[in-house]
């Protein structure tokens, strides 16, 4: 069976020639593409794993031993700051879009226009804003705080699209369930849409942490560039993506270069893939739901 | 009581959606308040069209930087576009059901690694690649020189598997969404899988496509460390793809940090020019999205 449909594939090729050469052109254009990033993350873990020590993980950076420990710690601060304004935002805006406003309203449009805007803005125009705006107006001097409304304001967009997404994927007869047994609106979204579209949430404020971890343009200039533990949030640190651009730039450590690399690759695609299997679940959930 | 926190939260979840407004306006006003009165300052014609920067001698001239961000979208969208659609006809017409979610989740892990880390993968094998392809080249009496392999080859390669995941994202989607009928249709009448493909799949889904593609431009010409690391940086015209070059993005980052008086403003309009960039690509995103849904 399986050899005759090979032969006739062939015949058909032998017809058509032009095929049989776009069909070659698709199979070695997808072999580029994964065999890049094969190549990519192999090259990275095998030049970084074998430097990775101990002494990388101490709790002082100096220029002897560029300890990565300071900028992870000040990644975690900037990643629970720039969460913490984000999120809230981002999740009552998507309320307000999809609960209150009715379609075609104008308002949805401009708000649907700016979104778009602000996810296709470069981190280093957020940057500059930021330096800017935080740093030089508000005079809140390069600090974690400013480096975090930066990442925020980068991050909303897509933690508004995604909250929006899942709320829209509540089946409305749960909300009519909730208005017919005498709940109001608000009680409603509260009590019973919003818990409904936590996975989705979730998936979705995931991958804003894997956002934030991996930002360095719109970083360099508000939160700066020391390289130690930021004693408050009005003070300057770097996080763990300027730690290893820093690293790069200088060239001087290249093998803590390597395992730096290979220790926020591995954060980086850990964070993403549990945002996607976070994902899965729910359109799993949802077709036995729908059963 | 209740009518009042109701009609306060509704008055909260408001505020809260003008927050992104809010903040378009904010970057916009910053942005033009600071730039714009340095490129009147400069000239409007010589600061876009001079081709020296000179910031020491108080000459300001980003044409060769303008230059620099094109040359190097251009290359990156040469190399990455073709790649880009044929994967996605392969991921949407060609993969096996089962390996299809391994590579799909491979595509977006590509999506997810940090810029820096495309840059320091750059700097270890794409730069030494490109510097031995140049001497290469240079001993074979091709190229008069041969640059140190921080080039517009360089950034444009690295760019083209960068936006790889931006486009493929997109116009896999876009094929998805053209009806099997036209396809099967096609089939029937006798034309073979790649013919029913190219000519009636993917003709069908143009404007899924480009949309993919100008974004994946945006993605480009904004992108700001990998490029840093690997371009070279000089601020002069490049004459040739193996010579060094300096975009829009990395004469901002470079300078920053130590800029001050008309070239710190200098660096602002720098932005300004490259915000202008980027709302034209989003705008033609924004119409080619509403095309697409009205056919």
């Amino acid at each position: 069976m399986n050899k005759k449909k090979v032969k006739q594939k062939l015949i058909s090729y032998k017809n058509a020639p032009g095929s049989a050469v776009l069909a070659g052109l698709v199979f070695l254009a997808s072999l580029i593409t994964f065999a890049a990033l094969f190549f990519l993350i192999v090259y990275l873990l095998i030049k970084g794993i074998p430097h990775l020590s101990l002494d990388m993980f101490a709790l002082h950076y100096t220029t002897e031993n560029v300890s990565l420990l300071p900028a992870l710690i000040n990644t975690v601060i900037m990643t629970v700051l720039a969460l913490l304004l984000a999120v809230p935002l981002g999740i009552f805006s998507a309320i307000f879009l999809v609960e209150y406003a009715g379609k075609g309203n104008k308002f949805v449009e401009i708000i649907r226009l700016t979104t778009e805007t602000l996810q296709g803005i470069p981190s280093i125009v957020y940057g500059l804003f930021g330096l800017l705006f935080f740093v030089t107006t508000l005079k809140w001097g390069m600090s974690l705080l400013a480096g975090a409304f930066t990442l925020a304001i980068m991050i909303l967009p897509l933690i508004m699209r995604t909250t929006e997404e899942a709320l829209k994927s509540v089946p409305d007869s749960y909300r009519e369930g909730s208005f017919g047994l005498g709940a109001g609106k608000l009680r409603t979204i509260f009590r019973i849409v919003l818990p409904s579209a936590v996975p989705g949430i979730l998936a979705g404020v995931i991958l804003a942490i894997g956002r934030v971890v991996g930002e360095t343009a719109a970083l360099m200039y508000t939160s700066g560039t020391v390289a130690e533990v930021a004693d408050s949030v009005m003070s300057s640190g770097r996080t763990l993506a300027l730690h290893m651009y820093a690293l790069s730039s200088e060239g001087l450590h290249t093998d803590k270069a390597y395992a730096t690399a290979v220790i926020l690759l591995v954060l980086v695609i850990g964070i993403n893939s549990l945002s996607t299997i976070i994902a899965k679940k729910i359109s799993k959930g949802n077709e036995n739901g729908e059963d | 009581m209740r009518a009042l926190s109701e009609k306060l939260m509704r008055g909260v979840f408001f505020i809260a959606a003008c927050t992104s407004v809010l903040a378009v306006a904010l970057i916009c006003i910053f942005l033009f308040t600071n730039g714009v009165p340095a490129m009147k300052e400069i000239g409007f014609i010589e600061f876009l069209t001079g081709t020296t920067w000179r910031p020491n001698n108080d000459i300001y001239g980003i044409f060769p930087m303008i230059l620099g961000s094109i040359y190097v979208t251009a290359g990156a969208v040469l190399i990455g576009v073709p790649i880009a659609i044929l994967t996605s006809v392969f991921m949407a017409k060609y993969c096996p059901k089962k390996i299809y979610p391994f590579l799909k989740s491979a595509t977006e892990l590509l999506a997810g690694i940090p810029s820096v880390i495309y840059g320091f993968f750059g700097i270890m094998v794409v730069v030494p690649a490109v510097r031995s392809l140049g001497r290469t080249l240079k001993l074979a009496g091709v190229l008069r020189s041969s640059g140190d392999g921080n080039s517009i080859l360089t950034a444009s390669l690295l760019l083209g598997m960068m936006i790889l995941p931006t486009i493929i994202g997109v116009t896999e989607s876009a094929i998805r969404a053209v009806p099997s009928h036209y396809y099967e249709g096609s089939l029937a009448l006798g034309a073979t899988k790649e013919q029913s493909i190219f000519k009636v799949v993917l003709p069908a889904a143009k404007s899924g496509l480009i949309a993919g593609v100008v974004l994946g431009i945006g993605r480009a010409i904004g992108e700001t460390m990998a490029v840093i690391m690997i371009a070279g940086n000089q601020p002069r015209l490049p004459k040739g793809i193996f010579q060094g070059v300096r975009t829009m993005t990395a004469n901002i980052v470079i300078e920053m940090g130590y800029a001050a008086g008309l070239h710190r403003e200098a660096l602002i309009a720098t932005a300004v020019v490259l915000f202008v960039f980027i709302l034209l690509i989003n705008f033609s995103v924004a119409l080619l999205k509403r095309r697409s849904e009205y056919e």
